[in-house]
């Protein structure tokens, strides 16, 4: 069987292709505890993000974040700032395989992984695809339970 | 009479002399001497095996002198003479060969040169030994008094324990209350209790106390003497208000006129030119400000002649008017009072930076202030009345940055050290923000959180978890006015980002320094004290309480800046040490001091001169040098500098040492 091949259309711009400055500085406009999507997330997840105190053990111990564009600590720190905006455009949410080794390991007895859903269900809530069902390469080789976990993920 | 049976132990330090120094061939060869009735090795001397073979040397072989060939005297030189001493020989018969750190630890890769080096260390030695006579400790009588300066929380605690021991002390505070920066403070970190309440039953066992004689509004002028009997001389500082009278009723502040700013709320508050210190100031007596009040200026610049006091025009005396048991009399009462103390501690605590040294984070700006300051603002009994407000505009602040770090950790524009406390006196600010403005946006910018005491990790966290503060990791280098708003421009190193927020008002938590002054004081108590004003100890770990001068302690903030609850226990802590020195009738003094050979000396008053101790005067009449036991602490700068060697330390002579440094250079 060859490898799985999923084409993984990025409809979300990765924060690589921000524009140079906009990275590099943040403005906090307002308290991030009065954010209202911080607040959100809040809620969908059930973690208070602002008991983080960024020990980075999360990151230390996560599979994907080699792969990652934020790595889950940051992923706090972003929060914490009220910048839901970057995080809504960077791939680390959809890159977490959700497999709680940060939630298991968080030293503050944070659920990292349910963080990292409530960041995606943000998006999914649009009515947003992370994945192209039409759109999945190969779509008849794979086996049908990983285009199911695939679309129960990436799409509302 | 030269001694002729010496014992030497030389002692292996486990593998420390042994695994370098052949011990075996250094006590063979000492052996050899005719003046040495015993040469022998051990493995531990210091232990009591090894104190044991001392003690029954001595006897056996009736030794008439000891060389002990071991580690620094400093360590065990008190151990091995009282071993001796067990076994019946005069302790100052003992000498101790330093054969560890002069020969096995720099010699390590050359044992062979280590071992000869140790012979020749020990055969010096003797040589010295040889002419030691034997002496008695020198007793002196102890005045049963303490001093202590400086009325914050560590000086009131040294304090309220001599004088619960039944010993007399005199507490000195230069401002006109006890209290210290403790009283300043809003709610103190971790457990949020409010200083004055748990302050002032101190403060007021102070002030009634029989055995405590308080002199606030008043300094140490100079000090005499030494361990045990010191004398000082204390300038209570005019207040122009009869003290005995004064009642504190506080009539007098209601009517004068003049205006300036209050040095207890540092600038947050006004005050009148009559003062009380504080509502709760112990003892709560007014006094006049010399340099402000109209009627002692007036009358300053009549004496001085600059104005001519025209008639019939009077000059205010509001306050003298009102003043129902007529204690304000308008004279300089400045008195200077003289008093004996065996023992001293010094308590002087710390001061924070001001704002102002740092431009660059806009400390010239009134809503930009130091974290003393702002303690002020957030004290329920404060200016504000707890709910902080911006010094420009009186109006309250919708958002507040905390900046950690300012001069602290940063030896180019400030000091090298970490401050130690502002870690969590931010936190604890901050949290008091919230509680009495809970819709102010709170930003904390820190390097990192350190937070290392009994409650203060978990106090951490609750700002963290409960309160809504925002914490940002990276410190901040500018602030500036934009608007009616101050800019802070920061980082976050965590993601990676300048970060920029525009606030009401900023806190700095300046770094702590040595007291204002302290400095002169550590000089007329000939006590050192390091660049930034800290009072050093005798060893940080060991000694972290006492001063080189016998009978000073240090205690509290004065030593190095920390919390309450250290400060407290540092009090305590020196009053024991005082407490141990003043329970004894006589103290003994080591018998190593100077003595001078009248025959000899040409009284030219050279060794006067060099004296530290102020030990040494010309006797008039005989025109001799002569030595003050007491004060003595035969340290040989005199010896070293007459001409005529009339003056000597004992058992360091001048014949002992020449001949020890005569078999070290190898010129026989
Ligand atoms: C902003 C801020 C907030 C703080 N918050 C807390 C807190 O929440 N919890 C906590 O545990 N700690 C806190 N601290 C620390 C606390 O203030 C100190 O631990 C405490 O004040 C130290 O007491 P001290 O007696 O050693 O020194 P000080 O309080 O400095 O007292 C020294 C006294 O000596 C007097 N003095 C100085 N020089 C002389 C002289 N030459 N002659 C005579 N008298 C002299 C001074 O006038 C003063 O009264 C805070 C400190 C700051 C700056
Ligand atoms: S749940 Fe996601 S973020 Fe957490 S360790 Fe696993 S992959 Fe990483
Ligand atoms: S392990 Fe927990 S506390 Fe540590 S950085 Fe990750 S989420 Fe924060
Ligand atoms: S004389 Fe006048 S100015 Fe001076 S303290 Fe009294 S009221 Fe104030
Ligand atoms: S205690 Fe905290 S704020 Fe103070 S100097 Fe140390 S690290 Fe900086």
């Amino acid at each position: 069987m060859g490898a799985c091949k999923v084409h993984i259309p990025i409809k979300s711009i990765s924060i690589q292709n921000l524009k140079v400055g906009e990275m590099m500085k943040y403005t906090i406009k307002k308290d991030p505890h009065k954010d209202e999507r911080v607040q959100e997330i809040i809620d969908i997840s059930g973690q208070n993000i602002f008991s983080c105190y960024q020990c980075g053990r999360c990151s230390s111990g996560c599979p994907m974040a080699e792969f990652m564009d934020i790595l889950p600590n940051q992923v706090f720190m972003f929060l914490q700032e009220g910048d839901v905006d970057t995080l809504l455009q960077a791939k680390t949410p959809w890159i977490c395989a959700a497999c709680f080794t940060c939630t298991v390991r968080c030293p503050v007895g944070l659920d990292l992984a349910a963080v990292m859903e409530a960041i995606r269900e943000l998006q999914l809530r649009k009515n947003y695809d992370y994945v192209d069902p039409y759109n999945v390469e190969e779509r008849d080789i794979l086996p049908p339970i990983a285009l199911v976990s695939n679309f129960r993920k990436f799409t509302p | 009479m030269a001694m002729k049976r010496i014992g030497v132990f030389i002692c292996h330090c486990g593998r420390n002399i042994a695994g370098t120094v052949d011990v075996k061939k250094v006590a063979e060869e000492i052996g050899k001497r005719e003046d040495v009735a015993l040469a022998t090795t051990y493995i531990f001397m210091c232990s009591e095996p090894g104190q044991k073979l001392i003690e029954e040397s001595v006897k056996k072989y009736n030794l008439d002198g000891v060389v002990v060939a071991n580690c620094s005297p400093t360590l065990h030189e008190k151990t091995m003479r009282n071993a001796a001493a067990r076994g019946g020989l005069n302790p100052y018969r003992v000498e101790i060969a330093n054969i560890r750190e002069w020969a096995a630890w720099p010699h390590e890769d050359n044992p062979e040169a280590a071992t000869r080096k140790a012979i020749r260390i020990i055969n010096a030695t003797i040589e010295k030994l040889k002419a030691n006579a034997s002496l008695e400790p020198i007793e002196v009588p102890v005045v049963r008094r303490a001093l202590v300066i400086g009325g914050g929380v560590a000086g009131i605690q040294a304090a309220l324990d001599l004088a619960d021991a039944g010993i007399e002390t005199i507490l000195v505070e230069r401002e006109p209350s006890i209290g210290g920066n403790m009283f300043r403070l809003s709610e103190t970190f971790p457990t949020l209790d409010c200083p004055q309440c748990i302050l002032t039953p101190k403060m007021n066992d102070v002030a009634q106390h029989p055995n405590i004689k308080l002199y606030t509004y008043s300094e140490v002028e100079s000090v005499e003497g030494f361990m045990g009997n010191f004398k000082v001389k204390i300038r209570k500082k005019a207040t122009y208000v009869d003290w005995d009278k004064c009642t504190g009723c506080g009539e007098c502040l209601r009517v004068c006129p003049i205006n300036v700013d209050s040095e207890f709320d540092l600038r947050m508050a006004k005050r009148k030119a009559i003062y009380i210190a504080n509502e709760q100031a112990v003892p709560l007596k007014a006094l006049i400000d010399e340099n402000t009040c109209i009627r002692l200026q007036f009358e300053k610049k009549v004496k001085e002649g600059k104005i001519k006091p025209k008639k019939n025009v009077k000059i205010c005396s509001k306050c003298a008017d009102v003043c129902e048991p007529n204690a304000i009399h308008f004279q300089n009462n400045e008195e200077i009072v003289e008093e004996e103390v065996g023992s001293i501690i010094v308590a002087t605590g710390f001061e924070v930076m001001p704002a102002e040294a740092f431009p660059e984070l806009g400390g010239k700006y009134p809503d930009v202030l130091n974290s003393l300051q702002f303690e002020r603002l957030l004290a329920p009994s404060g200016p504000t009345a707890g709910i902080p407000r911006r010094p420009s505009d009186g109006k309250v602040p919708e958002s507040i940055a905390f900046v950690h770090c300012v001069g602290s950790r940063d030896p180019q524009s400030g000091v090298p050290y970490c401050s130690r406390i502002c870690c969590m006196y931010t936190i604890k600010q901050a949290m008091l923000v919230k509680h009495a403005l809970p819709s102010t946006a709170v930003y904390d910018f820190y390097i990192d959180i350190r937070s290392n005491g009994k409650g203060y990790e978990e106090f951490y966290h609750r700002a963290k978890e409960e309160y809504g503060v925002n914490f940002i990791r990276g410190k901040v280098s500018k602030i500036y006015k934009v608007g009616d708003k101050y800019r802070v421009q920061g980082v976050d190193t965590l993601t990676g980002r300048i970060v920029e927020v525009d606030v009401d008002m900023v806190i700095l938590a300046t770094a702590a320094k040595g007291s204002e002054g302290v400095k002169d004081l550590a000089k007329k108590l000939r006590i050192p004290y390091d660049e930034w004003g800290w009072l050093k100890e005798t060893h940080l770990k060991l000694k972290p309480l006492e001063t080189p001068v016998g009978g000073v302690f240090i205690a509290g903030a004065a030593q190095f800046v920390k919390d309450i609850t250290d400060s407290v226990s540092q009090g305590s802590g020196a009053a024991a040490k005082a407490m141990a020195l003043l329970s004894k009738p006589q103290l003994e003094k080591e018998p190593l001091l100077a003595k001078v050979d009248p025959e000899i000396c040409a009284g030219c008053g050279r060794c006067k001169d060099q004296c530290a101790y102020g030990a040494i005067s010309i006797d008039p009449v005989r025109h001799v040098a002569v030595v003050n036991e007491a004060l003595c602490e035969g340290c040989g700068a005199c010896s070293a500098n007459c001409p005529t060697t009339a003056i000597q330390v004992v058992n360091f002579k001048k014949g002992q040492i020449i001949r020890a440094v005569d078999v070290l250079a190898e010129v026989f």
